[in-house]
């Protein structure tokens, strides 16, 4: 017990899940808009739009995030000179915002294309035979109900994107909390498994709440049918 | 399976000058992204104080021989390694913990909800840096393998313990029903008829894990794991073209990832034969607490109603709800189910292959 609180005293814990948190929200803002252009693309009567959208659905889905987060650092800034900010931290911590945004978006247009799938047809049939033109029934019909009965696979994405923020370590971002471990793992190996359980309780903690809440909200926008 | 007749749902067979809106739009589209595409080889042939990203200098060092035969192919060979042992022991991991949680007692029960739901939610990343630093303090032999290959097994062998879960759950009840009536204990049940299918189903999604797995092995490199990854960035600090060597080995990632992609699309049909839970995965792979599933609503949108007068078809079984998630891995969707009338049953194994010319039929 005295190896937790001194731990919790010369270590800033709860900081560096605060720069994960940060990384998940901004993430999943740039990736849900992100997504939704690319389900729009890819549902859209324009052959290019389509192709291109599944394109970059097929190719971010088949990398891994760890190899798109040491380009963002080692090839889009460091030979591309591609920056966000003159102070390092910060321009790591947008690089690496940058790099789960792009990996991000992938899986939530493949959520929220099966939340289409979930859609019955008479819904788009019902809607052209009222004259509503492609972006009209896209906007007005199909993506209101697709959102809620896509709750389940997006909240999923969530959960997959606030794990993998921890990534961020290989974008050189030192504050979030793998860096930290290994840092704190480094100066007090004899605490080593006290360490683990803080990291990995505290993922467990934030993750339950998400969990919940998607199986409460799924349930409570599903379109009863 | 479906991408065009999905989206061929929103918009109308377009007329001539619908046609040319869409040709027109088109071009456009195109055109832009050939301009952005050109911005991103004017950027590479030209970067703000930096040397051109496409001389042969630097790729010639990145796409040789030596390249090939002493950083890619041994970093390869390391990926693929650790990934194959990763997914044996996932399997096997699963299997006991799946199992576990399926049966009788309570107390076993719990044990391996705690364990899966635990492993479910702590990043792989923390795993590896855990195990790895231990294994380095136990002086145990190759602590940065054993770190990659030990955090994959747990977290992807949770997740395929929620798979045989799920496909316990997704079993249609008369399967249970049959084997109890036949004398079978619970657990004889559960054992000899219900995981044996729920393997079966399980297959495809199983194959889709395979690809995280591999995907996830690059975290490795991370905890010095000298796999594709770590291998590319040691050639590309070597002769500063790290940008070449990573395109290198992201290609290389791609091909794999897409080709397990591909096979697992291609299983369902084959594992159909086998099982009669749904085989068809679902885009990403269930791991919230609690799971809500989507396949019922899925199955329900993708059956091809028949229109205009004609009987409507109800179903006999669904697979879990949406709609009432509580308990949801044992409703039993039994709306309108008339026993008299079998012709307006829909049987669930056949929906999944013939649902589309169905639909097309009956209009």
């Amino acid at each position: 017990m005295e190896g937790f609180i001194s731990l919790f005293r010369s270590y800033n814990i709860p900081g560096a899940f605060l720069v994960n948190i940060e990384l998940t929200l901004w993430a999943a803002l740039f990736s849900t808009v992100l997504g939704l252009i690319l389900v729009m693309m890819r549902i859209s009567p324009v052959s290019s739009l389509r192709k291109v959208s599944a394109g970059y659905v097929e190719l971010f889905k088949n990398m891994p995030l760890t190899i798109i987060m040491v380009f963002m650092v080692l090839g889009a800034f460091a030979q591309l000179k591609l920056s966000f900010s003159d102070n390092f931290q910060t321009n790591f911590f947008w690089l690496a915002a940058t790099g789960l945004s792009l990996y991000t978006a992938a899986f939530v247009a493949e959520s929220l294309r099966s939340g289409i799938n979930t859609v019955p047809k008479g819904q788009a049939e019902a809607a052209r035979a009222m004259g509503l033109n492609f972006m009209q029934s896209a906007t007005l019909i199909i993506m209101p109900q697709a959102i809620r009965g896509s709750v389940a696979p997006l909240g999923n994405t969530l959960i997959a994107l606030l794990k993998n923020s921890t990534v961020a370590a290989a974008a050189s971002v030192a504050t979030e909390t793998s860096s930290l471990m290994s840092e704190m793992i480094e100066f007090r190996p004899d605490v080593i498994i006290q360490i683990f359980l803080i990291f990995a309780m505290g993922y467990v903690i934030l993750i339950l709440p998400i969990g919940i809440l998607t199986t409460y909200l799924s349930n409570k926008l599903a379109v009863r049918r | 399976m479906g991408n065009s007749d999905e989206s061929s749902l929103l918009f109308d067979q377009p007329g001539p000058k619908g046609l040319k809106r869409i040709r027109i739009i088109n071009w456009v589209a195109t055109i832009l992204f050939v301009v952005v595409l050109v911005l991103i080889v004017l950027r590479l042939h030209n970067p703000p104080d930096g040397e051109n990203q496409l001389s042969w200098e630097l790729w010639k060092p990145a796409l040789d021989g030596e390249a090939w035969s002493d950083f890619y192919l041994p970093g390869l060979w390391a990926t693929l390694r650790a990934a194959f042992l990763a997914v044996i022991g996932s399997v096997v991991f699963g299997l006991v913990f799946g199992i576990g949680r399926l049966l009788p007692s309570r107390i076993v029960q719990g044990i391996c909800a705690i364990v899966i739901e635990f492993c479910r939610a702590v990043p792989v990343l923390i795993m590896m840096i855990f195990f790895w630093r231990a294994f380095a303090f136990l002086d145990l032999p190759s602590p940065s393998y054993w770190a990659v290959v030990i955090s994959l097994v747990l977290y992807n062998g949770s997740v395929v313990a929620e798979l045989i879960r799920s496909g316990v759950g997704n079993l249609p009840g008369g399967q249970h029903e049959a084997a109890v009536a036949l004398g079978m204990t619970r657990t004889q049940s559960l054992m000899s008829i219900e995981v044996p299918q729920a393997i079966y189903a399980m297959l495809p999604a199983a194959v889709t894990q395979l690809v995280v797995v591999l995907k996830d092995t690059a975290l490795g490199s991370i905890i010095m794991y000298t796999d594709l990854l770590q291998e590319s960035r040691r050639l590309g600090s070597m002769y500063f073209n790290i940008l070449q060597t990573l395109v290198v080995a992201a290609v290389i990632y791609f091909i794999i990832c897409w080709l397990l992609s591909r096979l697992a699309e291609w299983l369902p049909v084959r594992m159909q034969q086998h099982t009669l839970a749904p085989t068809e995965p679902e885009p990403v792979a269930p791991i919230a607490i609690m799971d809500p599933s989507n396949v019922n609503q899925i199955a329900v949108a993708k059956e091809g109603r028949p229109l205009g007068g004609s009987q409507r078809l109800y179903h006999v079984h669904h697979r879990g709800t949406n709609a009432r998630i509580h308990g949801w891995r044992r409703t039993r969707y039994v709306q309108g189910y008339d026993e008299t009338q079998p012709q307006s049953q829909h049987v669930p194994a056949e929906h999944h292959m013939h649902h589309r010319s169905k639909g097309a039929g009956g209009r």
